[in-house]
């Protein structure tokens, strides 16, 4: 999987994709998540941070996760290899 | 460190400029009490989901509704319309505060009896009155409103049987200038049929007219329709006085008045563009205080309001099931309430606010109930907060036709609790079990044996 590296991240929650012209708005969490991709942290390296920062269990996140990531990949944001 | 409250990701595709057929974002602040009493606890206590009602609120609006008329009028009665919420309870409400009964069916007039209405102040109403029904309203003095002449006819042959003279109204349709025109119910003032019923009754030294009524639609969003119906029913009524020199009693407006609920495909909200009760009673009054009727002669105004005084009180608590994206990628919530006991989400934009603290982020959400079918749409869209499943939310003003249009479908229908003007939680209906279901049910001897 490969995030879109021109997007531009806001710390408030705003993404802008130069190659398309489109713009995203996103809450805390998914800022968060957005950045740890850009980061190329991994799956289990970003539930593991979620875990640590935010009080909730494991299975949620893991399913919130792969929902979301779905999104992303349906705008485009990420990319399959 | 104490760890952060979590909330689901979302990530939604800014469209400037277009037009957002989810409508605006309508969720500030969570619901977590009702009159002061926690909706969590409540739904501990009685389960999910569960119907909550307000006789605080009842009574408000019942108040508020009454001042708009007699503040403008002198003899106004309310009659409370049984169909759009007839459990026992709520109907004492409106009889504590001087509600007549108004009903339409044999059912609903033994409620009425039972609840302790006197037989002359229950309003009979509607197409299907059996000839016992009509033997038993003769007997008790009751008001009949005659619907068609195969009935008309019916209590000219009781009257002469029981040796009584029934206290009789006709039901008149007419073109009030709204769409649709309701021309089913009763009799048409435009074609001469009103008049032609009247005169048929007034020669019959049997019946005894005490009324005029009409019930123009529902959800009438135009108040001035209530003035041209009061217009031609004076009319009638003067008529009458003229050829007869018979005074009518009362002239019943039958009910119709919109909630403020939003109807689906509605471009404002309906607490934007509903008539208020003082609209309504201006209309209403006036068409009468302008007539030809003389003043001696001002019959009373008599109201079968039923959505408009009940909606507001009435809420349902319940729990997110699911959230899932749909084929084409859109975000969809089920949820333990359908539309088996929110019929009303057929025709209105039902608000759902979560009932615990959200973020200021929403969602483009399609609201689904829990049934198993493809009809069962709570919110077809709606720019939500984000839930979570096992997230509990309150349904607001679903207090008119849900608890008597409801269906056992699928699932068992669920406690109503009704919380007191003292900030008591009573239950007033039971939730339903599999062995009440079953108990109508007879399997005959060779149907019992099964080998699966």
């Amino acid at each position: 999987m490969n995030i879109n590296k021109n997007i531009a991240i806001s710390g408030n929650g705003f993404v802008f994709d130069p190659t398309t012209g489109e713009s995203f708005s996103l809450n805390s969490i998914g800022t968060e998540i957005l950045s740890y991709l850009k980061q190329d942290m991994s799956k289990e390296e970003i539930v593991l941070a979620i875990l640590e920062k935010y009080e909730i269990d494991n299975i949620t996140v893991e399913k919130n996760y792969v929902e979301f990531l779905a999104i992303l990949r349906e705008y485009k944001l990420i990319e399959n290899d | 460190m104490k760890k952060l409250t979590y909330e689901r990701p979302i990530i939604n595709k800014i469209n400037s400029g277009m037009p957002n057929k989810f409508g605006t974002r309508t969720e500030y602040q969570p619901i977590t009490y009702i009159d002061e009493v926690s909706v969590k606890e409540i739904m501990k206590e009685h389960g999910s989901p569960v119907y909550v009602l307000s006789e605080k609120t009842i009574r408000d609006t019942y108040k508020d509704a009454k001042k708009a008329f007699t503040a403008r009028y002198p003899k106004v009665q309310f009659a409370w319309s049984y169909k759009t919420n007839y459990l026992n309870a709520v109907c004492n409400i409106f009889h504590q505060e001087g509600s007549w009964a108004e009903v339409v069916s044999g059912f609903e007039y033994d409620k009425a009896i039972a609840n302790g209405v006197s037989g002359n102040h229950i309003i009979f109403n509607g197409p299907d009155k059996s000839e016992s029904d009509l033997e038993t309203a003769i007997i008790n003095n009751s008001l009949i409103h005659i619907d068609h002449y195969d009935e008309l006819y019916m209590i000219i042959s009781l009257a002469e049987k029981l040796e009584k003279k029934p206290k009789v109204a006709i039901r008149v349709n007419m073109d009030t200038g709204i769409s649709p025109q309701w021309s089913r119910f009763g009799f048409n003032y435009e074609s001469g049929e009103a008049w032609d019923a009247l005169n048929r009754i007034l020669i019959n030294k049997n019946l005894e007219l005490v009324g005029l009524h009409s019930h123009i639609g529902t959800y009438i969003l135009t108040a001035n329709a209530y003035n041209v119906a009061g217009t031609k029913l004076a009319d009638l009524a003067v008529r009458v006085k003229e050829k007869y020199n018979h005074a009518i009693k009362y002239i019943d407006f039958g009910g119709g008045f919109a909630s403020k609920n939003t109807l689906i495909g509605a471009y404002l909200p309906g607490t934007d563009t509903c008539p208020t009760f003082s609209e309504y009673a201006e209309a209403i009054t006036t068409s009468i205080i302008n007539s030809r009727i003389k003043l001696e002669d001002f019959p009373t105004i008599i109201l079968e309001t039923g959505r408009a005084l009940i909606d507001d009180a009435g809420f349902i608590l319940g729990t997110v099931l699911a959230n899932k994206r749909l084929a084409d990628g859109s975000k969809s919530m089920v949820i333990n309430v359908g539309v088996n006991l929110l019929f009303t989400a057929f025709w209105y934009e039902h608000r759902i606010t979560p009932a615990q603290n959200f973020s200021s982020h929403t969602e483009h959400t399609s609201v689904y109930g829990p049934l198993c079918m493809n009809i069962d749409v709570i919110r077809q869209t709606a720019d939500l907060p984000v839930m979570r499943k096992g997230d509990d939310f309150v349904i607001s003003r679903i207090g008119a036709y849900n608890m008597t249009q409801w269906m056992q479908f699928i699932t068992l229908r669920p406690k109503i609790v009704i919380i007191d003007t003292g900030r008591q939680v009573h239950v007033i209906r039971k939730n339903e079990k599999n062995e009440d279901i079953n108990s109508f049910e007879h399997v005959p001897d060779h149907l019992k044996k099964i080998n699966v």
